[in-house]
């Protein structure tokens, strides 16, 4: 028993990171309509900005949110430069487009600060959360970060004009349009604010799993199925489903003989597929009701 | 009567294809124009076409004011409101988010929450479902959200593209006699495309007529009305 | 006063005359291509060097994974983020059978298609309760699941385990005067055009008007009669079937298998040869597998240590410059020279 309660409380820790992610991915989620495969490594590009700042001697609060503030512009001028051209092109062309993103970050973050591996630093400390050997401080700070963002995310979205606009612009551009919302623009503030949380997520996530330029990519993905377990429309149900992916992933490696270390991402995402055969808009996404 | 919108020589593309052949239109102000045609013969691009929705060429003024080739987003802040074919629901959102949507141009919050209370006066059955998701409304209801939300905007001029589609002739019949309260005391100006050449003639004062992308007919609605030859010939009734 | 304008033309029924190029009809033009397609095609093995041939084979391989893909993907509009997976399991079937089993390599393709067909039916059935991102989603699962369990223990005895199976190259049957590069680009090319006569059969047929159908509209596709759940199902196993021999041809043109070589980038790379070749077309693929083939290569070549943002840069620019794909630039060459000849000519 004490086995199975220290591995949930283990797989809640590593949940929060994927929490986090989950909830970059259905900000975005929210601001464009698609899921964005290139999140991971822009937020691993920004925690190396935030590495950079740091070594060249700023302090850690003023890197942190330095690192913010660019990661924001860059989502805005990514999307304003590198996708407003295909604006109009299908689907299938955006994915190839996020690809091409991502493969861009990926070789440029490796080439600028090379392949090794680096340490990042907590903001939190080191040691345990109240002394107790539940759950260490960073993990303990990463998951009340989480949890502010979420209610920072929550309250824009529901309660600003500005977050209505960009949700409208969403659903619906070509109305949108014709209630005078200027839909390019809010697209390219919700890439800015994806990208910005992504950097905060990046930050958290570093000290644990340390900074190299393919951290991101297995996160990435238990990011995403955390989201669309949660559901995409519920950015509550994201982090939930982020924590769920933590404990899933902790307890298939424990508890199923067949599972070594490489299977534990293989039966975490089976299990992530179960979960939508029995309920495809994820556990707390609304089904979106369409008249025929 | 001044004009409140004037195109001359309006011509529209989708693609290299060419769908209007200068188009001469104009609403006056406060009056109600409309736009009558069979399917496929271009009143949904004309309107697409004056709300800056596909590529023209000629000349549209709105109050003076040249507007061929300038964004939608901008079009519609010069007080045009548009109520597309389909209605354009915003279906995830709630109801009263669906009209907080139309006022979005608009910065005056205490006015927005009062025109909100307003649309409800004239919809009554949409302050019922204020908090209801907007996809799961009836026609009809959503219809009425179209235009609650093309209200909010406070314009000047309505395009409103078929709004009697699929809907229930009783609640036609309300929704028209609201368009036409409307007209009335917001001194709101229309211009509507319809297929229902009875129930548009009945409401509008001048009226066009289009065909395959040209215009054939233009005059005094009751005139068209009137006119038994016209009638049978290009409104089959 | 009711006015009618002076210059009303009523539409006059005008049929345009059939589109030619330079005076030569549209379907005289496709056979000249088609000749000429097959004159280079059967050219390729005698006038270049063995490992040029080994290229173009594996593009052809290639092109044939993505005719699979475009199948379920562009005709279909079933998301698949996973179709490495489906030609890992062709590659292995064909490994395992030769080199454990013995049995000779020309059988191995009947049977690869057989196992993903079958593999590719299950599969699709719970994915039919899956749309979009969410059907990509639990396929990029299945891509990132395959190498894993190709890795395990408990399969180990027949798949190798991390190092794989070692292939013996075939040589040229019945002692002919080839190398085994050449008689394995011919039979290839032979598997491939057999494979390409289907899939345009199939497109072309009622069950490939059913399959478009229910990729534009599976609400009106299925009020018309078509048993949505079933060609969706089906057409999943198809798919899997053509990416799967595929697979089983890349393992005897490599001679090599092994679970890295299976992983989610063999994924990625053909949904972008998909999208680079153009959606829904089938001659396409060709292009698709051409370029998933060199540019990576292109890419190396250009800058070593940027090579993956080269590669980016470079899909970017055919994203924008041919936004619907090979297939799509073609189209519309075709569609101005079509134009410009009949304003030569009015």
């Amino acid at each position: 028993m004490e086995l199975f309660l220290h591995q949930v409380l283990a797989g809640l820790a590593t949940g929060g990171i994927y929490a986090c992610m989950a909830l970059a991915v259905v900000m975005i989620y929210q601001a464009i309509d698609h899921l964005n495969f290139a999140q991971g490594e822009m937020a691993m590009f920004s925690t190396f900005i935030a590495w950079q700042l740091i070594q060249w001697g700023f302090p850690y609060w003023l890197a942190f949110g330095a690192t913010i503030v660019i990661s924001f512009a860059a989502g805005v001028l990514i999307e304003r430069v590198v996708l407003r051209p295909i604006h109009d092109a299908p689907i299938l062309s955006h994915v190839v487009a996020f690809i091409a993103l991502l493969s861009i970050l990926n070789s440029a973050a490796g080439f600028l600060w090379d392949w090794t591996i680096k340490s990042f630093a907590s903001p939190f400390g080191s040691g345990q959360f109240l002394g107790q050997n539940l759950i260490n401080k960073h993990d303990a700070g990463m998951i009340a970060v989480t949890i502010l963002l979420l209610l920072l995310l929550y309250l824009f979205f529901r309660h600003t004009r500005i977050g209505l606009a960009m949700r409208a612009a969403a659903a619906n551009p070509e109305s949108a349009r014709l209630a005078g919302i200027r839909v390019g623009w809010m697209t390219a503030l919700g890439w800015g604010m994806a990208a910005a949380i992504g950097s905060v997520a990046g930050m958290l996530i570093a000290p644990v799993v340390f900074l190299e330029p393919n951290m991101m990519l297995s996160i990435l993905l238990y990011g995403f199925a955390g989201a669309v377990v949660g559901g995409l429309t519920s950015p509550g149900g994201a982090v939930i489903g982020g924590f769920m992916m933590g404990v899933i992933e902790n307890l298939a490696g424990t508890y199923i003989p067949v599972v070594g270390r490489e299977m534990k991402l293989s039966i975490a995402l089976i299990i992530i597929v179960a979960i939508l055969t029995v309920k495809p808009s994820g556990l707390f996404g609304r089904p979106v009701v369409t008249r025929v | 009567m001044s004009k409140l919108l004037e195109a001359q020589s309006l011509c529209a593309y989708y693609g290299p294809t060419q769908v209007l052949f200068g188009l001469a239109l104009d609403v006056n102000d406060g009056g109600i124009t409309t736009l009558l045609g069979a399917n496929g013969a271009g009143k949904t691009t004309t309107l697409r076409s004056l709300s800056g929705m596909c590529r023209t060429s000629g000349d549209i003024r709105f109050e003076g004011k040249a507007i061929n080739g300038r964004a939608t987003e901008d079009i519609v802040r010069l007080g045009i409101a548009h109520v597309p074919q389909g209605r354009g629901t915003f279906s995830r959102q709630t109801v009263e988010e669906n009209l907080e949507i139309g006022a979005m141009t608009r910065r005056d919050r205490k006015v927005i929450a009062a025109d909100v209370e307003r649309v409800y006066g004239y919809f009554p059955r949409l302050k019922e479902r204020r908090r209801q998701q907007a996809g799961t409304l009836s026609g009809g209801e959503q219809q009425m959200l179209a235009v609650g939300r093309a209200m909010m905007l406070r314009p000047r001029l309505m395009l409103l593209d078929e709004p009697s589609f699929g809907l229930a002739p009783l609640i036609v019949e309300e929704l028209f006699g609201i368009l036409r309260t409307l007209n009335r005391s917001e001194k709101v100006s229309m211009l509507l495309v319809e297929q229902n050449a009875a129930l548009a003639l009945d409401l509008a004062d001048h009226a066009y007529l289009i065909e395959t992308g040209r215009l054939v007919m233009e005059g005094p609605a009751q005139q068209l009305r009137d006119n038994e030859n016209i009638r049978r010939a290009y409104l089959g009734y | 006063m009711l006015v009618t304008p002076t210059e009303l033309r009523s539409a006059e029924a005008r049929q345009p005359p059939a589109p030619t190029i330079g005076g030569v009809a549209m379907p005289v033009w496709r056979l000249i291509m088609l000749a000429a397609g097959l004159v280079v095609v059967v050219a390729i093995p005698f006038a270049l060097k063995n490992f040029f041939i080994f290229q173009i084979t594996l593009a052809i391989i290639y092109a044939i994974a993505i005719l699979g893909l475009n199948l379920l993907t562009g005709f279909n509009g079933q998301f698949s983020l996973g179709h490495s997976a489906f030609y890992a399991i062709g590659a292995y079937t064909a490994a395992i059978m030769m080199e454990n089993l013995g049995i000779g390599y020309v059988w191995t393709i009947p049977v690869a298609a057989i196992v993903c067909f079958v593999f590719g039916f299950l599969f699709g059935l719970p994915a039919l309760r899956l749309e979009g991102i969410y059907l990509a989603l639990a396929t990029f699962a299945l891509a990132i699941a395959i190498p894993q369990v190709l890795k395990s223990s408990v399969l180990e005895h027949w798949t190798g385990g991390v190092q794989g199976i070692v292939i013996i190259k075939p040589d040229a049957p019945f002692g002919l005067p080839l190398s085994s590069d050449q008689w394995l680009y011919l039979f290839t090319v032979a598997v491939a055009i057999v494979m390409y006569v289907c899939a345009t059969n199939l497109v072309k047929s009622r069950t490939g008007r059913a399959l478009i159908a229910i990729r534009d509209h599976p609400v009106a596709a299925s009020a018309m009669g078509i048993n949505v759940s079933l060609y969706k199902s089906l057409t999943f196993g198809v798919s899997a079937l053509y990416t799967g021999v595929a697979g089983a041809l890349g393992a005897i043109a490599i001679g090599f298998v092994a679970p890295d070589s299976f992983t989610f980038v063999l994924a990625v790379a053909l949904f972008v040869g998909l999208v680079v070749g153009g959606v829904a077309s089938i001659p396409g693929t060709l292009v698709g597998g051409l370029f998933v083939l060199f540019v990576p290569n292109i890419a190396e070549s250009v800058s070593k240590g940027l090579a993956g943002a080269v590669y980016g840069v470079i899909l970017l620019l055919v994203i924008y410059l041919m936004p619907t794909g090979a297939a799509g630039l073609v189209r519309w060459m075709t569609a101005q020279f079509i134009r410009l000849g009949r304003a030569r000519r009015s």
